[in-house]
């Protein structure tokens, strides 16, 4: 697998450290659901069969937090933004 | 059921010319209801329909499986069977896993090469060797084998291993005598063959396509064979489990993952037991044609795709070679990646879903295989009784949300890191 990192370009998956979902959001410890959110944030996923949002450190480059669209039927990659972006711009799913 | 496997048996046919031997098990057309369905003809899917009908007598069962008999994970492991495990809510279930497997062959009539040739996880420094001590008492309070090897006892066993290593050196192991390898296709075999016997359907290429409810529970499920109707609906589908899981609402603690493992070309014998190396995530073993089936780490990053990337083989073959160094011109014959249901702490998962009538079993994360036996019989009982058994009690669904987990490795919520 090759992830196009913004800054540096194409490079192998081993340059980079996956983190995972990248579409769970922390709760906040103050509503009244927040056991249950918490739970839910921690521990529960989509796991998607197909497209897949998820965290990627690139350790051996430009040590940027990725967020990368990638395949899980066949490891496609479809793009991968910084993930300050996506945070940023409070976009959720 | 077909004709008793015995050496009277090979001997008749040997004499007619093998021309008398009838499929192991049928392949019948699926009825429009059962008792209990199975979803998952893998290892623990066909155990669970085996003990559900032996255990429990039930005649009514039917296993759903989307592919074959012996396609998904439980013919692509490294066939490892041991119960050196650490927490308590383990080493119980593994136990009664191991136990079951020492007599599964008579017990199914078939054989399936189980060799209890050992298992030795090595250890490289003082502390690994501390963790080795408290895992192998832990063992001995449950009553299992385990013994601690020095450097000399495990330079006998393995004159090839590099001791001399100046970042690793070995000095010593947890060995379980009582471990060993399973010819891991004959499990699903013999399983299929010993349920269908006691009358369950085993229906192949009929996928699971959608899980219909009443106010009731469960009824059954859409397939792609049409509807077909069941009350008591068991999923053991490890790989695509959060898929199947979805069919019906639920959203899992789980991740599916990708395993890569690797078969040598055939050599004499080299190594006597299975080894597992304690400096990296390396374990490897002989087959009794000769290759060395090794394995490692997962990928690491979620995947349904059944094939890996080349970095992973790369990291597992130097971790053999730094173990080996004989290997380093060996050459590899095939290589192949299962997906795993890597649950967020490392543990299994059976028991009853927020749906009524709905089970479910799963989050093996790579450790299935060695449990298939106990895992169908815990599965079953719990199927059939609406209880868990006794020994996979602690494999609880809420275990997550009440902070009882079993976590082995102590890595924390990241199922990629246990």
């Amino acid at each position: 697998m090759r992830i196009p990192c913004p800054h540096c370009g194409p490079r192998t998956h081993e340059e980079f450290t996956y983190y995972g979902d990248a579409t769970v959001r922390r709760p906040s410890s103050s509503s009244p659901d927040a056991v249950a959110a918490f739970y839910d944030y921690v521990y529960t996923r989509d796991n998607p069969f197909g497209l897949h949002r998820e965290l990627w450190f690139h350790q051996g480059g430009c040590h940027e937090w990725l967020v990368v669209e990638r395949d899980t039927r066949n490891h496609a990659i479809k793009g991968a933004v910084p993930a300050r972006d996506v945070f940023k711009a409070g976009e959720s799913k | 059921m077909a004709s008793r496997y015995s050496i009277f048996s090979l001997l008749r046919e040997s004499l007619r010319g093998h021309r008398g031997w009838t499929p192991a098990w049928r392949d019948p057309e699926p009825r429009p209801a059962y008792d209990f369905i199975v979803v998952g003809g893998g290892g623990h899917g066909l155990a669970t329909a085996y003990y559900l009908a032996k255990n429990h007598g039930a005649r009514n069962v039917a296993v759903l499986e989307k592919g074959y008999i012996g396609g998904g994970n439980v013919g692509r492991n490294t066939t490892i069977i041991r119960s050196n495990y650490l927490m308590p809510g383990n080493i119980p279930f593994y136990e009664h896993s191991l136990k079951l497997w020492e007599g599964l062959e008579q017990d199914i009539n078939y054989n399936a090469m189980i060799s209890q040739r050992g298992v030795l996880n090595l250890f490289h420094n003082d502390s690994q060797r501390d963790q080795c001590v408290r895992r192998g008492n832990a063992m001995h309070l449950h009553g299992v084998d385990g013994e601690l090897l020095n450097r000399e006892q495990v330079r006998k066993l393995l004159p090839m291993a590099d001791f001399d290593n100046a970042r690793f050196p070995i000095m010593g192991g947890l060995m379980q005598r009582r471990g060993g390898t399973v010819r891991h296709d004959a499990v699903a075999w013999g399983f299929a063959r010993a349920a269908d016997s006691l009358g369950v359907d085993i229906i192949q290429n009929c996928e699971v396509i959608g899980i219909r409810q009443d106010d009731n529970g469960v009824m059954g499920v859409e397939t792609t064979r049409g509807f077909i109707a069941s009350r008591r609906i068991g999923m053991a589908c490890a790989g695509n489990t959060s898929r199947v899981a979805s069919l019906a609402g639920l959203r899992l603690p789980i991740e599916s993952h990708l395993l890569q493992a690797f078969v040598s070309e055939g050599l004499k014998p080299l190594v006597p037991c299975v080894i597992t190396f304690g400096a990296g995530h390396f374990y490897i073993s002989q087959s009794d044609k000769g290759g060395l089936v090794f394995g490692g780490s997962i990928d690491m990053y979620n995947s349904y795709a059944q094939r890996g990337n080349l970095p992973v083989v790369e990291e597992v073959c130097e971790e053999g070679v730094a173990l080996f160094p004989c290997l380093s011109r060996v050459r590899m014959l095939r290589s192949w990646g299962g997906i795993m249901d890597m649950s967020m702490d490392g543990s299994p998962i059976i028991d009853r879903t927020a749906v009524d009538g709905l089970y479910l079993n799963a989050g093996w994360c790579y450790g299935g295989f060695k449990a298939t036996p106990a895992s169908g019989w815990c599965f079953a009982h719990l199927l059939a009784t609406d209880q868990p058994h006794d020994v996979a009690r602690a494999y609880r669904l809420d275990r997550f949300a009440t902070g009882r987990l079993i976590d082995e490795n102590g890595s924390g919520a990241h199922p990629n890191r246990h």
